[in-house]
């Protein structure tokens, strides 16, 4: 349910900040994210898999490693928030012009 | 460190039973009538949302003590075909000078007296840069994980 505030939450850690804004500069494989961080190579993994659960990356095979980057879709649960918003709120302004189209002022 | 992630827009289109004039009419100047109360970021009940009709006018609610809570404002006033204003509210659900986001809406003849709306939310990316400060704030029910679960329940009523 709220989706914006848990990606917010786990970018409030800073060595999944770090790994996002790595990410950010280009995919990379788990390997490469641990060889820059001062945190064991599971440890990366573990981050990896929050962010990913909260839509801000994702991952691909490559031969026998997996490589991570940035949703493409953004920021997802951002996106997926403004998304539903405005949904709505169209919706709404679609009802209000068709109920009111009668009669002009 | 400065970043740049890039995460696409927002798109929504809605078609409207209504001609391009009047399509336009409602939005920008009947927002009152459609835009939900509970889309509100002020603390007094909202009465009026209301967007100026010229490039660089205001975009605010007013609530129901006479109170004002910006919005944003309008960048680009081209009526009846487009319209352009900044998105100013940030994750904290609050009015922020320095957040710039950007939503575009196109009017489109769509035959017959219809219209189509083409909506645009973009720069999400500018949300972001502020996310690690921001979420203490999301916790709180004030933030978009409550407006989140009021969605949900509106949804579901």
């Amino acid at each position: 349910m709220t989706n914006v505030a848990t990606a917010l939450s786990a970018l409030g850690d800073p060595t999944r900040r770090r790994i996002f804004e790595l990410l950010a500069e280009g995919p990379r494989p788990v390997g490469a994210l641990a060889a820059l961080l001062p945190v064991s190579r599971p440890a990366v993994s573990q981050h990896l898999q929050v962010l990913k659960s909260v839509g801000l990356v994702r991952d691909h095979a490559d031969g026998a490693r997996r490589v991570y980057q940035i949703d493409p879709a953004g920021l997802g649960a951002i996106r997926a928030w403004l998304d539903q918003f405005w949904d709505r709120a169209l919706a709404d302004f679609k009802a209000e012009v068709e109920s009111t189209g009668e009669h002009q002022e | 460190m400065t970043k740049t992630i890039v995460p696409a827009p927002v798109r929504k289109s809605v078609q409207v039973k209504a001609p391009v004039p009047r399509a336009f009419e409602v939005f920008t100047q009947r927002m009152s009538h459609w835009w939900k109360p509970s889309h509100s970021i002020n603390a007094s009940p909202m009465v009026a949302a209301i967007i100026e009709p010229c490039a660089g006018g205001r975009w605010f609610e007013r609530g129901a003590d006479g109170s004002e809570c910006q919005w944003g404002r309008v960048l680009v006033w081209e009526p009846p075909a487009r319209l352009v204003l900044a998105w100013q509210i940030n994750a904290q659900w609050q009015f922020d000078t320095e957040l710039v986001t950007e939503l575009e809406i196109r009017f489109l003849p769509d035959g017959d007296g219809m219209t189509r709306v083409d909506l645009e939310h973009r720069h999400l990316e500018r949300f972001g840069d502020k996310a690690a400060a921001v979420r203490e704030s999301l916790d709180s029910p004030e933030g978009w994980g409550g407006l989140l679960a009021a969605f949900a329940g509106q949804a579901e009523a």
